[in-house]
């Protein structure tokens, strides 16, 4: 029995397109040091899974960047380690594969040959935004006592304030948990658990539903696949209760990144048994100086801070100048704040430089935004 | 398959560094903690990634398992290579016995095959006892420029703490005349960085005939650089200007940990030119609580902050309950410091919990010394620790009555 991860990165890129205008979902950056990538990487390695497929769409330089070999997953290895599969486009044009897929499960059809030469009897799928730390060797457990085809990892979600993404599928389950009905999540509608589009699939199966896709022109995975197949396939569902994050648009990635800052969150994702490993960029430790003041706050190394920063979130970095006030604020990689400068509700991509004196505010339902390289 | 390079660096690990007392006892001087996320060794081995030089050996002697877990395959360094990299260089046996590591110039006398492997025109001789940022590369070109056979990079000491070192006397041309160790009376302010570079050839030589001395303590500063000086070879002084810190004592250690302190610090880790790497963990970043106080402290990955840190350096993983409060003090790795405790001109070695409401360090008086708590101690609640005390064990503890 082995397991291999396939991550798809480039879906969901839609929902927030000022950050991923520039790059893929899976290279988001999200928590101060990590990008979306990271987690469902490190929820696979820290699964014992050690040979994952990365699918990609397009512009996917910075994801590219971030992986590198995968030593810092410890995915550099000999035999599995990390794969990045970019789309394949043959040159003739009326053949098939000379078109970028648009779907999930064209993207399960483009890399039918990573799936075909792998040796592992399962394969876990997942999403780069959903954020949460799940232990998937329970998961594949259940699939295995099961005899499960297909395992859907869902949510229980509550109507309030939940982040939902507007494709989302909602799953009904028997009483033992074999899944009888996929339905699309329709706004507004209470509803009970929704999918995860994390999955553990039988690698036979998933084959023979790739080449049936293929056959018969299927596009559409949870319509086509698990639907349409439901009665005669054994699909489960796992249900997972612990800390569960989806980014849907820039609103949420910011309401969604302050709860960083709540105690429960923040042990449920970073948990000392199961760390969350990222790109590694030798930074010093954070230098506060004697005029520094900050509370509340979630900060990364290599910053230094001279000003004052309240419920803010700061990548690897950030300098946050004399008589600064950062305040519920995201401030990604490398943000420099000369002296004087005030902020409220604002996110800084990347390297963003806000000069002297500057004075920027959004509100917590529209954050203000400032694009990677900009100069204030 | 070996591939030739121009210079090989011997990078002398084995020191067991007993004047770091407690913090020293389970490790190797190269591995203590410094600057929250690095160990001493960092600095070295930083240096000759930057400059240029790809093939390291660590000779290690003294308790090497913390330090040959760190080094590892040299990875954090990009000394993970397939021609050269960081190796390890233990004591081993021979065919005709075995034998520890006798002294600085026997442990490279003992590795001369590794040395020829590479078959290099230049050894580079390092110690993992200094904190400093140094071009070695800078110091090859001045060796090459000079047609020297031995190159020894010094640094300007105040006269009065000269006598601490090894004092060097050099003509207008950087020629080295002089050489004396810890002399009574310096005659000049050069001192000995303990960073050489030798040509290949005479190095061998005179290892060779080192070794067949029975008189000599196979040391370099006492042995090799005299008999070279006595024999006429060229031996230049490299001028080195910047940084330098010798991390051999308790009260050194903390306050080359301060230097990284202040709105300017003495030293930079900042510096994207010429970056220190180092092997760490996966941590979450650091969290600053709701009346949390940080002021003028250089805090590390995973820290989780309540109370009040000032002046002060943490390493990673280090948590300050609510009310408790650090100051003047260097906290390495995964310390927990609990609610209410006062810490104070101490340094506190990786691991150790401090229980609820203890005062450590606490009398204010910084003359009488550093307070040391070793790795792993788990103090109990309200204890006291005077200044300047070393605790190693439990039993060093004096348990007084409840504040």
């Amino acid at each position: 029995m082995g397991v291999a991860g396939l991550i798809f990165s480039n879906i969901h890129n839609s929902s927030i397109p000022e950050l991923t205008g520039i790059r893929t979902m899976a290279s988001v950056p999200f928590g101060c040091r990590y990008r979306l990538v990271d987690f469902p990487l490190s929820n696979m390695v820290n699964s014992g899974i050690h040979k994952i497929g990365i699918i990609t769409h397009n512009n996917y330089q910075s994801l590219m960047d971030h992986i590198g070999t995968g030593k810092d997953w410890d995915l550099a290895r000999r035999s599995g380690g990390i794969k990045l599969l970019p789309p394949f486009i043959t040159t003739y044009e009326n053949s098939n594969g000379g078109r970028l897929y648009t779907s999930r499960l064209e993207a399960l059809m483009g890399v039918s040959n990573f799936i075909s030469r792998c040796d592992e009897d399962y394969i876990v799928l997942s999403d780069c935004d959903v954020i949460c730390t799940i232990d998937l060797s329970d998961v594949i457990r259940q699939h295995m006592e099961n005899e499960a085809d297909l395992t859907i990892v869902t949510h229980r979600v509550s109507e309030s304030g939940a982040d939902i993404a507007p494709r989302s599928k909602v799953i009904t389950a028997d009483e033992n948990g074999r899944i009888t009905e996929v339905s699309s999540y329709v706004e507004g509608e209470a509803i009970g658990e929704i999918s995860t589009n994390i999955m553990v699939v039988s690698r036979m199966f998933l084959l023979n539903a790739i080449s049936d896709a293929g056959a018969h022109g299927y596009t559409d995975f949870y319509r086509d696949i698990v639907a349409s197949r439901a009665a005669k396939n054994r699909f489960y569902r796992y249900l997972y209760d612990g800390i569960y994050i989806q980014v849907t648009s820039l609103e949420s990635y910011f309401r969604n990144s302050m709860r960083l800052l709540e105690p429960n969150v923040r042990n449920g994702l970073f948990r000392a048994d199961r760390p969350i490993y990222t790109k590694l960029r030798n930074s010093a430790p954070t230098r506060y100086t004697g005029e520094a003041n900050v509370v509340n706050s979630y900060v990364a190394d290599g910053c230094v801070i001279e000003g004052t920063v309240e419920n803010s979130i700061l990548f690897r970095g950030v300098r946050v100048g004399k008589g600064t006030t950062v305040k519920n604020s995201i401030l990604l990689q490398d943000t420099f704040t000369g002296t004087n400068v005030t902020l409220n509700c604002v996110i800084t991509d990347k390297n963003v430089v806000i000069r002297d004196g500057r004075m920027l505010s959004g509100h917590e339902t529209m954050p203000f935004f400032i694009p990677k390289g900009s100069m204030v | 398959m070996f591939r030739k390079k121009e210079c090989v660096a011997m990078l002398l690990a084995g020191g067991q560094g007993s004047r770091l007392y407690a913090l020293t006892e389970k490790t190797a001087k190269p591995a203590v903690p410094y600057g929250g996320k690095y160990r001493i060794i960092d600095f070295p081995l930083s240096n000759c990634v930057n400059s240029g030089i790809d093939t390291v050996g660590v000779l290690t002697q003294y308790q090497p398992l913390v330090l040959n877990d760190y080094i590892g395959n040299g990875l954090p360094w990009d000394l993970d290579r397939a021609f050269g990299g960081v190796k390890i260089l233990p004591p081993y046996q021979g065919k005709k016995g075995a034998d520890w590591y006798r002294g600085t110039a026997n442990a490279i006398y003992q590795n001369m095959e590794f040395i020829d492997r590479y078959d290099p025109e230049y050894v580079l001789i390092l110690s993992g006892d200094h904190i400093y940022k140094m071009d070695y590369a800078k110091m090859l070109e001045h060796h090459k420029k000079m047609g020297a056979d031995c190159t020894i990079a010094v640094i300007d000491v105040p006269l009065k703490e000269a006598s601490r070192f090894g004092i060097m006397s050099a003509d207008e041309e950087g020629r080295i005349f002089k050489f004396s160790e810890k002399p009574k009376n310096p005659d000049s302010t050069k001192a000995s960085m303990g960073i050489y570079i030798f040509s290949k050839e005479v190095l061998f030589r005179y290892l060779t005939a080192d070794a067949a001395d029975p008189a000599s303590t196979n040391d370099f500063g006492k042995n090799i650089i005299p008999a070279m000086l006595a024999a006429g070879e060229r031996m230049y002084a490299y001028p080195f200007v910047g940084y330098w810190k010798d991390v051999g004592t308790i009260s050194s250690l903390w306050e080359a940990n301060m230097d990284l302190l202040g709105e300017t610090p003495e030293l930079s880790l900042n510096d994207e030119e010429w970056r220190i790497y180092s092997r760490h963990d996966a941590h979450s970043p650091q969290f600053v609580g709701p009346d949390a106080v940080i002021e003028n402290s250089s805090i590390t990955e995973g820290c989780e902050i309540y109370g009040t840190v000032r002046n002060s350096v943490l390493g990673a993983g280090v948590c300050v309950l609510e009310g408790a409060v650090v100051s003047d003090s260097v906290i390495m790795d995964d310390v927990v410091i609990g609610e209410g405790s006062r810490i104070q001109y101490s340094i506190l070695d990786t691991g150790v919990r401090v229980g609820r409401d203890c005062r450590i360090g606490l009398d204010r008086k910084k003359e009488k010394g550093i307070t040391v708590i070793a790795t792993g101690l788990k103090l109990p609640t309200c204890c006291e620790i005077g200044d300047g005390e070393m605790i190693s064990t439990l039993d060093d503890i004096k348990e007084r009555e409840r504040i």
